[in-house]
């Protein structure tokens, strides 16, 4: 899975560069993203503004980094989300879990 | 229901990395429904969806100890409902004991998208394989 990896003030910025999370690469795409956390990168961000297609497992991989970052006192933020994408976290409730964002700047207006 | 307009009929090998096909056969079906009112980019997301939902589901049950093993995917497509049918080899499992998810729970949302985006879900036996007969109405 390709994932691109910049950093942005005290965040990790992670870009999965896919079209679909599902099963075949939602392992994958958790392990990296837990990987991080267990070295202390506990501030992430996600940008799936590349991900047109989500099912049941990407977003399982997504709520164990929020989760884990949570549990070292993190914070894992979802942005730019495509709409049909973000449809499946308000059918599962999932956006009343995760702090969402329209936007980077967005986020950035909030944080001081 | 009157016959088939058409029918596909897909065996895959156990194996996540067909998930994307299957998908997207089922979005192209969506959108190739000339006589459906509804929203077709809506049901293209969902049948994709379901059909990568209900081949997990397949391929997580199936016979791991033979790598020869596969999952069919039937897909009939009437003028007023589509019939999904996914056969495995598996042991099998009760749908009716599936719980659905706490919302922190990371697994466990397949056949809530199943259930949450089809009009009915069934499944049983049939000779040597599990089905999972999924029904959406195209009305």
């Amino acid at each position: 899975m390709k994932i691109k990896k910049e950093k942005i003030k005290d965040f990790i910025l992670l870009t999965p560069e896919e079209e679909r999370i599902d099963a075949h690469n939602s392992t994958e795409f958790k392990e990296y993203i837990l990987d991080l956390i267990k070295k202390s990168e506990i501030n992430l961000i996600i940008q799936l503004d590349q991900v047109r297609f989500i099912d049941s497992s990407g977003l399982g991989a997504l709520l164990a980094g929020f989760k884990n970052a949570q549990r070292k006192a993190g914070k894992l933020l979802l942005v730019n989300i495509q709409p049909q994408v973000l449809s499946m976290f308000e059918l599962t409730r999932l956006n009343r879990v995760f702090e969402i964002y329209a936007d980077l700047d967005e986020i950035f207006e909030s944080e001081p | 229901m009157t016959a088939a307009e058409f029918q596909v009929d897909l065996v895959i090998p156990t194996q996540t990395k067909y998930l994307s096909l299957i998908g997207s056969i089922g979005e192209h079906i969506a959108k190739g429904l000339e006589n459906y009112s509804g929203d077709k980019n809506a049901l293209a997301y969902q049948l994709n969806l379901v059909l990568t939902e209900a081949t997990t589901n397949a391929i997580k049950h199936s016979n791991s100890d033979n790598p020869k093993d596969t999952v069919r995917i039937t897909i009939h497509i009437y003028d007023d409902e589509l019939v999904i049918k996914v056969y495995d080899h598996g042991q099998g499992f009760d749908l009716d004991s599936v719980p659905l998810p706490d919302d922190l729970q990371e697994s466990g949302r397949g056949l809530f998208f199943i259930r949450e985006l089809m009009d009915s879900v069934e499944y049983r036996q049939e000779q040597d394989w599990n089905v999972l007969e999924i029904r959406k109405s195209l009305k």
